[in-house]
């Protein structure tokens, strides 16, 4: 099996799952029970908390544990919206977020939010200057998402926290998901208030995930409840999953550390491969992409029939995001990049982990060109 | 980073005479303990320069561990070059392309101490800048205020190139100034106090009291992780945890409410006292402050005192709370500290503790009853263990 679809989830790490269920059968008690049972639950969970801020490089207290990327988004917007609503309710973000940011502000428009969705250039990107440009006096968030799920367009996080540091009412969130373990970035340096990462993404578990929250920075919870996680994040903590995604963050940061530049390499080595298709356009941009993540359509061949086809040769990728595949609408980010509707519909993302081999890109260019060359005959 | 070694400046222990080479030896076992984690780094101690050699270890993380480490005034990632000018410049050509980026500074400071050397300082800035110039386009000079400071130093047995100094957390190396034992609560001030003592150079041993069931478990794990916030300063630090239940409750039972708290401090002190003869102490450090609390008076103190005639530091006396709370945010003990788990002194204060008590009451309180086979039994029933950072945070190292 080659499984090219990391960045819909990735599969743990044998470690990972070993760490989970000693925790679960060993350590299971409730951190907030008094006796040892609980202290111990509790240490580990302190423990968890300060090796994941020691990694991203920020403080133990500045981490909130949620239930993944799409709680720590909409904990994050919603959050400082409710928390924040009476000095302004204005929000800009992009047209390229996650459906859980797009959703999330979305909702908050129904609630008298003004909401400013600033486009893309081509390449997928955001310029500062049209964020600059679309700050009012009651603007309170600014949310950017760093890697873009889709087409593995980076933002330029760095320079909207400069920009955003002349504006310290409006807080800055980034929706990490996609970059953390591939393309880290220094929160405190970049001016991020609020950061989101979810631990399936890079070989943790589903239902784990976290939030950075800058020390100073208040927000509503979502979940009304007995004060759990600094009272920002409440309900008993997910202890072995906690633990479980620590180990998955270390981990995957050795790896980054020992395997970045061959996995720029299996991209790579991919995207040379596709550019020898004629009927292949390839949407991820040229330079300063993110190092796993590439976009592309056959003309006139079906997203959906394509990732059938490669799945009878064992090679998994997915037709645009994951969470969003299934309702066969055109991606949005595609779009919002001006790709034409019938490309959007018909877009294929490949993503990869550092467990991906050059053999494994290797095979897989072959079968994509076998598959092309098939499916040109059937479809013509 | 491609520095090859990192250059110590020592810091007071230069000025200490005849007892130089015992400071410096002190220093290096920091260092050394400081840095364990990097088998492959080699420490050179001389008299006035110490460095450590990384052989591939990661400069940057060794730079991050010297700066906790007492006894250093300054270091910097180094490269060693032949004296030849034309390595030299090699180097510096280098190390300077390294750091540059579109818009930066720079400046030369050389100095040489090897008198011999063909260039004498302001050749030195000249030749190298010169060279400098001509070989990175856009780089421009600023003596005043540079991005980049390339120090180029000639000494005897070669040249140093360096291009940044990072300020050390001076004080004395931990060990240089004897023994002695903290009295370490889990509140704010105790592990500042032990800190600043240890900045000075005092070994420190720390002595808890604990009464279970009064305290819980969590208020003595508590108090294993500030030691070990402090043990990553020294390398490890002892902690005595005295079992202190029984004589409280006597306590309770055997001297009038408002002098209870006046004679647990007593008893402690006592106790602490035992625990630093049997261990080679010569002082006690406390985290007081003057007027902070009841035991904090100066009638307090001097009816506490009472019982020992050694020497009793207060490194915080003077200082405000806040003040000390800045410290302890410092050094990362702060978080740790505000936790809310019970401890043996908030457990069993009393309602409304004297302020100003008198010697001769609490003396004659304290007649009635012979504390001495509790004393004698809590010294002997005390459980001593020796706190290492990173240890028992895990509980199963392998979880993580």
């Amino acid at each position: 099996m080659i499984y090219f679809d990391n960045s819909a989830t990735t599969k743990p790490f044998n470690e990972v799952l070993d760490s989970f269920i000693k925790v679960s059968s060993s350590y299971f008690g409730n951190p907030s029970s008094l006796h040892q049972v609980g202290g111990q639950a509790e240490k580990l969970l302190s423990q968890a908390h300060a090796q994941i801020a020691k990694i991203l490089g920020v403080k133990t207290s500045e981490i909130v544990f949620t239930s993944g990327g799409t709680e720590g988004n909409n904990l994050a917007i919603k959050g400082i919206a409710m928390e924040h609503r009476g000095r302004g309710k204005h929000i800009i973000t992009t047209e390229i977020e996650h459906d859980s940011v797009r959703n999330s502000v979305k909702q908050l428009e129904d609630l008298g939010f003004e909401v400013t969705y600033i486009p893309v250039t081509k390449d997928g990107r955001v310029n500062p200057a049209d964020i600059e440009r679309a700050i009012r006096h009651d603007t309170i968030l600014v949310s950017v998402i760093h890697i873009n799920n889709e087409v593995g367009s980076v933002q330029p996080i760095q320079e909207i926290g400069t920009l955003l540091k002349d504006f310290p009412k409006i807080y800055f969130h980034v929706d990490h998901v996609q970059g953390v373990g591939k393309l880290p970035i220094d929160f405190y340096r970049c001016g991020i208030d609020l950061c989101t990462i979810s631990g399936h993404k890079f070989h943790g578990l589903k239902g784990t995930g976290a939030l950075f929250v800058k020390d100073g920075v208040r927000i509503s919870s979502l979940l009304s409840g007995g004060g759990q996680e600094g009272k920002r994040r409440n309900g008993t903590e997910n202890v072995a999953g906690m633990v479980a995604m620590a180990k998955a963050l270390r981990m995957s940061e050795d790896l980054r550390k020992q395997k970045f530049d061959r996995l720029r390499e299996i991209l790579g080595t991919i995207k040379a491969g596709l550019k020898q298709i004629p009927e292949a356009t390839i949407h991820t941009p040229d330079n300063n992409e993110a190092p796993h993540i590439l976009n592309f359509s056959l003309k006139g061949i079906k997203a959906e029939v394509f990732v059938h086809a490669l799945e009878q040769e064992g090679i998994y990728v997915s037709t645009t995001s994951a969470c969003s595949s299934k309702r066969n609408a055109p991606s949005k980010t595609l779009i919002a990049m001006g790709v034409p509707t019938d490309q959007a519909e018909s877009a294929i993302r490949i993503s990869l982990s550092y467990e991906n081999t050059l053999q494994e890109a290797e095979q897989a260019v072959k079968a994509i060109q076998n598959s092309v060359k098939q499916l040109r005959e059937v479809m013509k | 980073m491609m520095y090859d070694r990192i250059l110590i400046r020592y810091g007071e222990i230069s000025t200490k005479g005849r007892n130089r080479n015992k400071f410096i030896d002190k220093l290096r076992k920091s260092v050394r303990k400081a840095i364990e984690e990097f088998p492959n780094a080699v420490i050179q101690a001389d008299r006035d320069r110490m460095y450590v050699l990384l052989n591939g270890e990661d400069g940057v993380q060794v730079c991050d561990r010297l700066k906790k480490v007492f006894g250093i005034q300054s270091f910097s990632p180094a490269i060693k070059v032949e004296k030849d000018i034309e390595k030299m410049k090699q180097a510096a050509l280098a190390l300077v392309s390294d750091l540059f980026s579109e818009g930066k500074t720079f400046k030369i400071t050389g100095k040489r101490s090897d008198k011999s050397f063909e260039l004498d300082t302001n050749e030195i800035n000249h030749e190298f800048g010169g060279y400098l110039l001509n070989r990175i386009t856009d780089l421009k000079v600023d003596v005043r205020n540079p991005d980049i400071n390339l120090q180029i130093e000639v000494r005897e047995e070669a040249a140093y190139l360096s291009a940044e100094t990072i300020r050390g957390a001076a004080g004395l190396p931990v060990g240089s100034s004897g023994k002695a034992m903290l009295m370490l609560s889990g509140g704010i001030d105790s592990p500042v106090a032990g800190y600043l003592s240890m900045k000075r150079g005092v070994e420190v041993e720390a002595v808890h009291f604990a009464s279970p069931p009064f305290t819980s478990e969590r208020a003595k794990q508590k108090v294993i992780d500030l030691t070990q916030k402090l043990a990553e300063v020294s390398g490890q630090m002892v902690l005595h945890i005295i079992p202190f239940t029984e004589i409280q409750q006597t306590i309770h039972k055997q001297v009038p409410a408002n002098y209870t708290m006046t004679t647990t401090r007593r008893l402690m002190l006592r106790i602490t006292d035992r625990i630093r003869e049997k261990n080679g102490g010569l002082a006690i450090i406390t985290g007081e402050s003057l007027g902070q609390v009841a035991s904090q008076t100066l009638e307090s103190m001097y009816a506490i005192n009472e019982v020992t005639s050694t020497p009793i530091l207060r490194p915080l006396i003077t200082m405000d709370k806040t003040d000390i709370m800045d410290i302890a945010a410092k050094i990362d003990t702060l978080e740790i500290s505000n936790l809310p788990y019970e401890d043996c002194c908030t457990v069993f204060v009393p309602s409304s503790p004297k302020t100003k008590p008198k010697l001769e009451k609490v003396q004659h309180f304290e007649s009635y009853f012979d504390f001495e086979p509790l004393i004698e039994k809590a010294v002997n029933d005390t459980e001593t263990i020796i706190v290492k950072p990173g240890m028992g945070q895990q509980l199963e190292e392998d979880l993580f």
